[in-house]
Order: C-alpha cells, then sequence, then structure tokens
C-alpha cells in the first residue's frame, strides 16, 4: 500500500524548557484508517496541528504523497476536537464550509451537501441551527463538513469524545460505514483504546511527554467490522497490548496536562 | 408552539403595562390624599390632558429632536464599529488609541458641548457631535470585544480550509461580534435621548430639551411631564426598532437557544 502521509523524525518545542514531540515517526497508507492514542499531554493534538498546518514542527518532516510540501495548510481536511459549527448559519450553510472556500459557487455546493445528508442522518435537519441538534447530529455536521472539503487525508480529534456510550458506538459504526464507501484515509486520534482498535487498521501508542511512538499494532480483525467484535478474544488481546505500554506510560507522566 | 408562543407575549408584554398601571395609580392616589402643589407634581390626568392640548406644540418640536437623534445616533454607529474594526485589526493602533477611547469617556461632555458650539453655531451638527460622543463609545467597546469573541478554534479550522485573513473575519469574526454589536447599539439607543436634550440644553432655539427649559421658566409643571414623556416614546421606540432589527437579523441568537433535540 503506497503511504499517503509519512512523518519523520518528527520534534516539536515550544522556547527552551518543553518538548512536546521527539522524534516521532510513522506512516499512514492510502486508505488506511489510523489510530493514534496516547495519555494527556503526549502531544498528540501538536501532532495532529503540524499535520493539519496550524504549527511548524521543530524538527524532522512530513511528507504528503511522498513529496514534502511548503505548507500542510490546505492539505489535509481537519477535524477540531470540537464541533466548531457557526450559530449563525444553519446545518447546511455550515456543512459547505469547505467547498464555499474553494470557490465552489452556492447552488453547486448547497446540491453536493444536499445529496450526502441522508447519509449523514441529517435529512430534515438542513435548515436547522445546529443549537437545535443533539450531540451526535453536531458531531455528524462536522463530519459532512470535513467530507465535503474533499481532502485525500482525515485528521478526526477525539470526535466522539464528548457523546454519551450510546451514541459513541453509534458514530463509531457509522464511520466505518462512511469509510468503507469513501476509503479516505482517516488519521484518528483518541485516548479510549477500545474505539481505536475497533476502527483502525493500525494504531500507534505514544508515551507522555515528550511524545514519541512507543508501539506500533497492527489490528487484523476482519471487516467489516461490528460492535460485537468488542467481546472476541481477538479484540481483547489487541486491547491488551496496547493498554500495557499506555498504562505505563501515563504513570511514568509526572503532571497530566493538556 | 404559537400558543405558548401567544402566551409568552402577553406576559411579556402584560408585566410591564401591568406594573406602569400600579405606578401611574399609586402617583393619583398620592395626589389625591396630599396636598402636594401641581407646580411641585401635577396629576396623571393633567399630564395627560397637557400632552394632548399642547400636541402641536409637543409635535413640532419632538420632530426637531428625532432628527438630531437618528443622525447623532447613526454617527455613533458607524464611528463606534469603525474605531472598533480598525483597534482590531492593527495592535499598534489599539495600544495607541484604546486608552483614549476610554479617556474620551472622561471628559464632562456638559463641558465640551458648548465648544462645539462654538465651532458650529446653533444648527443641527453640535447635536449630532454631543449625541456621538456620549453614545458611540459602548458601541466601539462592544464591537472590540465581540471581535474578539470568535472561537479560535472555528479560525484555525478556517485556516486549514485556505480561508484568508479576510475572508476568516467576514466568515468568522464578524457575525460572532454581531450580538455584542447589538449589545452596544441598544446601550448608544438610550444614551441618545440623553445626548439629544443636553445638546439642546446648552444651546438651542426649539427641540425638547429646548421645550423643557422654557416651560420650566414658566412653571408649567404639567407640560414639562408631558414633555418627558414624549421624550420617553421616542426613546423607547428607537429601542424597540433596534430590538427588532436585532430580531430580524439575528434568528439563530434568538431562535435557535430553543427547538428539538433527539
Amino acid at each position: 500500500m503506497a503511504a499517503k502521509l509519512e512523518v519523520q523524525a518528527l520534534g516539536k518545542s515550544f522556547g527552551d524548557d518543553v518538548t512536546a514531540l521527539r522524534g516521532v515517526d510513522l506512516v499512514v497508507g492510502d486508505g488506511e484508517i489510523v489510530s493514534i492514542v496516547g495519555p494527556s499531554g503526549c502531544g498528540k493534538s501538536t501532532l495532529l496541528n503540524i499535520l493539519a498546518g496550524l504549527q511548524r514542527p521543530s524538527a524532522g518532516s512530513v511528507l504528503f504523497d511522498g513529496v514534502r510540501p511548503d505548507t500542510l495548510l490546505g492539505v489535509t481536511g481537519y477535524m477540531p476536537q470540537r464541533d466548531c459549527l457557526m450559530p449563525w448559519r444553519t446545518v447546511l450553510d455550515n456543512c459547505t464550509l469547505g467547498l464555499e472556500l474553494a470557490g465552489v459557487p452556492r447552488r453547486a455546493a448547497r446540491d453536493r451537501a444536499r445529496a450526502e445528508l441522508d447519509r449523514f442522518g441529517l435529512l430534515g435537519f438542513e435548515d436547522h441551527w445546529p443549537a437545535s441538534l443533539s450531540g451526535g447530529m453536531r458531531q455528524r455536521a462536522a463530519l459532512l463538513r470535513t467530507f465535503l472539503a474533499g481532502r485525500d487525508v482525515l485528521l478526526l480529534d477525539e470526535p466522539f469524545a464528548s457523546l454519551d456510550a450510546l451514541t459513541r458506538w453509534q458514530m463509531r459504526a457509522w464511520l466505518l460505514d462512511v469509510w468503507d464507501a469513501a476509503r479516505t484515509t482517516i488519521v484518528f486520534v483518541t485516548h479510549d483504546v477500545e474505539e481505536a482498535v475497533y476502527l483502525s487498521d493500525r494504531v500507534y501508542v505514544m508515551s507522555g511527554r515528550p511524545g514519541t511512538v512507543i508501539l506500533e499494532v497492527t489490528i487484523d480483525l476482519l471487516r467489516p467490522r461490528t460492535p460485537a467484535a468488542v467481546v472476541t478474544p481477538a479484540f481483547a488481546a489487541l486491547q491488551e497490548r496496547l493498554l500495557a505500554p499506555l498504562m505505563s506510560a501515563a504513570t511514568s507522566q509526572p503532571e497530566a496536562g493538556a | 408552539m404559537t400558543g405558548a408562543r401567544a402566551r409568552a407575549l402577553v406576559v411579556n408584554i402584560g408585566a410591564p403595562v401591568g406594573f406602569a398601571v400600579l405606578v401611574v395609580a399609586g402617583w393619583a392616589l398620592v395626589k389625591a390624599v396630599t396636598d402636594i402643589p401641581d407646580t411641585s407634581l401635577p396629576a396623571p390626568g393633567q399630564v395627560a390632558d397637557a400632552l394632548w392640548e399642547q400636541r402641536d406644540l409637543l409635535w413640532d418640536n419632538a420632530w426637531v429632536t428625532i432628527v438630531e437623534i437618528l443622525v447623532g445616533f447613526a454617527a455613533a454607529i458607524v464611528l463606534g464599529i469603525g474605531l472598533a474594526m480598525v483597534i482590531h485589526a492593527n495592535r499598534a493602533v489599539e495600544r495607541a488609541v484604546y486608552p483614549w477611547l476610554v479617556v474620551s469617556q472622561m471628559v464632562p461632555v456638559v463641558a465640551v458641548a458648548p465648544i462645539f458650539v462654538i465651532w458650529t453655531g446653533f444648527d443641527l451638527r453640535p447635536k449630532v457631535m454631543v449625541i456621538a460622543l456620549v453614545s458611540f463609545f459602548p458601541v466601539a467597546v462592544n464591537t472590540i470585544d465581540g471581535l474578539k469573541a470568535a472561537d479560535p478554534e472555528l479560525l484555525n479550522l478556517l485556516r486549514t480550509l485556505g480561508a484568508t485573513r479576510r475572508q476568516r473575519v467576514r466568515i468568522a469574526q464578524l457575525p460572532a461580534a454581531l450580538p455584542s454589536v447589538f449589545s452596544g447599539v441598544k446601550i448608544a439607543a438610550a444614551l441618545s435621548v440623553i445626548g439629544a436634550v443636553f445638546a439642546e440644553w446648552v444651546g438651542a432655539s426649539e427641540g425638547l430639551g429646548h421645550l423643557i427649559l422654557v416651560l420650566n421658566n414658566q412653571v408649567a409643571t404639567a407640560e414639562m411631564f408631558a414633555t418627558i414623556v414624549v421624550l420617553a416614546g421616542i426613546g423607547i421606540a428607537l429601542y424597540g426598532a433596534v430590538l427588532l432589527l436585532e430580531r430580524l437579523l439575528l434568528p439563530w441568537y434568538h431562535g435557535g437557544r430553543q427547538g428539538l433535540r433527539d
């Protein structure tokens, strides 16, 4: 499988004292779902910000389709942890944001968004204000906004962290459905090992600060996966392999900050 | 939905109107049981009579004051929002200008108003300047706060989508600022009426503020009360117009809060 995204010896320091990331190496193949798990403060968000082009690395490089772009801004599709829906725009006009900035005419952009409403469980809600939506629907609207921006790689920062357990499971299953149809490359940041195993082709475990990759695990569970897969011994074994180094990384962390 | 809204409307309007009726009734009662002279406190009925009998005089002067208020209020909004956008766009300008913006509010307008009259004479201009000076400040400060209120994560998201600075301002910062802008404009609406009366006291030959001075000299207390009622009516109408505009322009801010959840 061709590497879509390649992170080489990436480092990020803030000032002289704080080293957020050190020597991070990871590869994301085309069409893969790759999760990054780590304790709080391990630099997951910093890594994602660098991949999104919002911050510049202090060391190392990021290759996209084998080349190093001048800026990663506008290259990857970034979905921040909070949904960031604009309360003054209807659901539909929030979802077309990426198309609007790409210069797609308003009518065409809205038509394209409308065509996806059903698949994203938003049919009938396109003219609502975001404030009248449930948490799960808001996240689906944010995901539709991210998908419609049309990037090859999606960076999802704990998109389901704020949802209740049942909604979270629905959203995971639904995300796999959407991904299965589009086969978009997804980098998924989470601190939930179960979620990482359920969704991913591969999982990277990061240590506490300074964040670096301490383990890579290939998730060889068959697809399509259903939530029932969670109770299988294979699933439990994978979870355990990830959990042990994660726990020691978390405890060796002097202070668990953001 | 409509039933609940109608009920809310009745409560929202009925409660303050009911309270006003109580106050007027208390006022009438005080007049009935005490012997306060009419020149100190006229009865509500006398004020109503004055309103009717002096309607031509009141209307002619009200028109003058309304024009002053509308022009001054508009100038305050343009000045306030314009200053806020300049200050927001440039940190150096913010450092240099913002403190003086605050200082401008320490200057007693009563003291400055005669200077405006010396500069420009007795026409509309000094009134507009006084009104703008007393009411631009809340617009400017609230707009600056509003422009800062845009979600930084949203601004980052826009950057990743390739938005330019100008696009970020238009798509995220201005809409996010609008509720604050309206808060400032509402305060400015109330202040602009005060400003107009002020300006007319300093130098005017017509207008409701001027009329109050004339009536004061004549000890025509009931007519003064009537003038105050008209001034208050102008203020309420202006405030109501701003409120209506806010509802029309920011439906998401008022309507979206309630609504269905699944």
